[in-house]
């Protein structure tokens, strides 16, 4: 009996010693990553560390960044979201309607675009919920739909928006820095607080790793669900307006392949791909790794048709290092 | 025993498709005592207490609490009514630390910095976490440690915990020695009795005889959805209840 205490008393000690190994390679390693990223490129390029190639960086990074937050809630609910690619452009598309063809201003507009995002996850969370259509099916029907609504609206023919005061919302700055750089660090800000301070946050993460355990304890699992559906609908609307603002039209053909690029940013964050765990700061990393690595690509010359290969590969990196990761800790 | 029961069942029927799991079942559980179910696999054992935790509604037949009728909707509507259950799985957040799996669905909140903003009370939950696993011997270093990262044993302790925490009047505990050592059991019964101390009833689901004499008052035998038996352990023996179990005829003595 004492023998076998002390047995377990040392494969506790050898488990905590490998559990704060793995936590900081998990906690620095992607830092670490990013880091040797950034030096190669600024060798490796000259245009690499100019500031208005890290401001381009930095805004391309707020689009992906903002919807990876949300996807971060999803996941972290051990659900999914293919269609956010979709939601970008279909959004775009509206925001160029109602600034461009009606006219409106942006205390109308922009309740609008939100509102259209906050419906969309709704619908989301409903089917997931109420009707138990698993998420990765149900986000690909509407990925088409949605999209395909962009272009019957559009007839395929992006809509031109002149406003100067919303192209200043993708491309201006506040003091030096680019506007869209600040909406993600207060989107980050935000998200960061729910998932490790609020109630709904832990919810998310108890749902995601036991519905059943979740529903004993009393917690409304449906309303957790749609409520991460919304979330994400409301970020990826916003996405959608920086989006629409950066380019100065919308249209129904932006976006397409975004979800690869969040999805990558959540998994690359640490995020485990069987739901139960969230990490909002690995996400933001992660979006940055991808973000700079797109760039770096391009900056080096390097063909569209190698960088989707690359882009592949990385995904498929990251998903094996979550995978191997979560699975041993099961 | 004449006095009222504190839970009262009457007529509880339950099917599954074409199976009848439940037939027409009547249950009482009195105050401050400790009652044991028992019955073979498939006796119905599972299906009544879920039926009493709310996890499963009744097809038919009624739920007294202290001689008034109450509907058990759902596991939250249980909770608010004072039973709690210890599940055979214990249905613990492994990912989520003790004092997070006591509060879970309960949350302490406080407001942030002054703001009508309402976050996690962590600190508070965690502090409250302590006096209730001092009381139950438990050795665990900190509230704050992983369920991950317990023994069966503390695992069990921690189930027990959550549903002690909120002065539950009733406990269900499915077969709570079943994943367990000899030592970790001893203590599992311990707690049993400790908690009949305290004032609550226990209602103990076990296929364990030697769980059923060591702590039981008294003891309700199902067979095939039926209830057969309803015996004061000190007046009834193992082969009985077995054969009760089995026949669901009473022994010849």
């Amino acid at each position: 009996m004492s023998k076998n205490s002390q047995n377990t008393a040392k494969q506790k000690e050898e488990k905590k010693v490998v559990f704060l190994l793995r936590h900081t390679v998990e906690t620095y390693g992607l830092l670490a990553g990013f880091v040797v990223l950034c030096v190669f490129l600024s060798i490796a390029s000259p245009y690499f560390l100019t500031l208005s190639n890290i401001f381009n960086v930095g805004r391309q990074i707020a689009v992906t960044a903002i919807i990876a937050f949300g996807m971060t809630f999803v996941i972290t609910a051990a659900q999914i979201d293919l269609s956010v690619g979709s939601v970008v452009a279909l959004t775009g598309v509206i925001t160029a309607a109602l600034v461009t063809r009606a006219g409106f201003p942006v205390w109308i507009w922009l309740p609008l675009v939100l509102l259209t995002g906050i419906t969309i996850g709704l619908m989301h969370g409903f089917f997931v919920a109420k009707q138990k259509i698993p998420a990765f099916l149900l986000t690909l029907a509407t990925m088409g739909v949605l999209r395909g609504i962009g272009f019957i609206y559009t007839r395929g023919h992006p809509i031109y928006i002149g406003s100067r005061g919303f192209r200043a919302i993708g491309r201006g700055f506040i003091g030096p820095v680019p506007i869209p750089i600040i909406i993600m660090v207060i989107i980050w800000l935000i998200c960061y607080f729910i998932l490790t301070q609020s109630k709904i946050g832990k919810y998310i993460t108890v749902v995601g790793e036991s519905q059943r355990v979740a529903r004993l304890s009393g917690i409304n699992v449906d309303r957790v669900l749609i409520f991460v559906f919304v979330i994400e609908g409301v970020l990826t609307a916003i996405s959608g307006i920086i989006m629409a603002s950066r380019l100065g039209t919308g249209s129904p053909q932006v976006a397409l392949g975004l979800e690869l690029n969040v999805i990558a940013a959540v998994i690359l964050g640490g995020t485990s791909l069987f739901g139960g765990e969230g990490r909002m700061f690995g996400t933001l990393l992660g979006a940055m790794v991808i973000g700079t690595l797109v760039n770096g690509m391009t900056l080096l010359n390097i063909s569209p048709y190698v960088q989707m290969v690359v882009r592949g590969l990385v995904i498929l990196g990251a998903v094996w290092v979550n995978m191997a990761r979560y699975r041993v800790k099961r | 025993m004449q006095k009222e029961p504190l839970l009262k069942m009457k007529g509880i029927c339950k099917k599954f498709g074409s199976v009848q799991a439940l037939n027409n079942v009547d249950f009482e559980l009195y105050d401050n005592e400790i009652l044991g179910l028992v019955g073979d696999n498939g006796a119905g054992k599972t299906t009544l207490i879920k039926i009493v935790s709310g996890a499963y509604s009744p097809d038919e037949g009624k739920i007294f609490l202290r001689g008034e009728q109450v509907n058990i909707l759902d596991p939250r509507s249980a909770k608010t009514l004072g039973i709690e259950t210890v599940y055979q799985d214990l249905a613990l957040a492994d990912k989520l630390n003790i004092a997070e799996n006591i509060f879970l669905g309960k949350e302490r909140l406080k407001n942030f910095l002054g703001t009508p903003i309402r976050i996690l009370d962590k600190k508070r939950m965690e502090a409250e976490t302590l006096p209730t696993l001092r009381k139950l011997k438990i050795d665990i270093e900190s509230p704050r440690a992983k369920v991950a990262t317990l023994s069966g044993g503390q695992r069990q302790a921690t189930a027990i915990a959550k549903s002690i925490f909120w002065k539950a009047r009733i406990i269900i505990m499915d077969e709570p020695t079943a994943a367990l050592g000899v030592a970790e059991t001893m203590k599992v019964r311990q707690i049993t009795l400790d908690l009949k101390k305290e004032g609550a009833s226990v209602i103990l689901i076990s296929h364990n005889l030697e769980d059923i004499f060591s702590v039981v008052d008294r003891v309700i035998i199902l067979r095939g959805g039926r209830r057969v038996g309803d015996r004061l352990v000190k007046q009834t023996t193992r082969d009985e209840i077995v054969k009760l179990m089995i026949t669901g005829e009473r022994a010849i003595q």
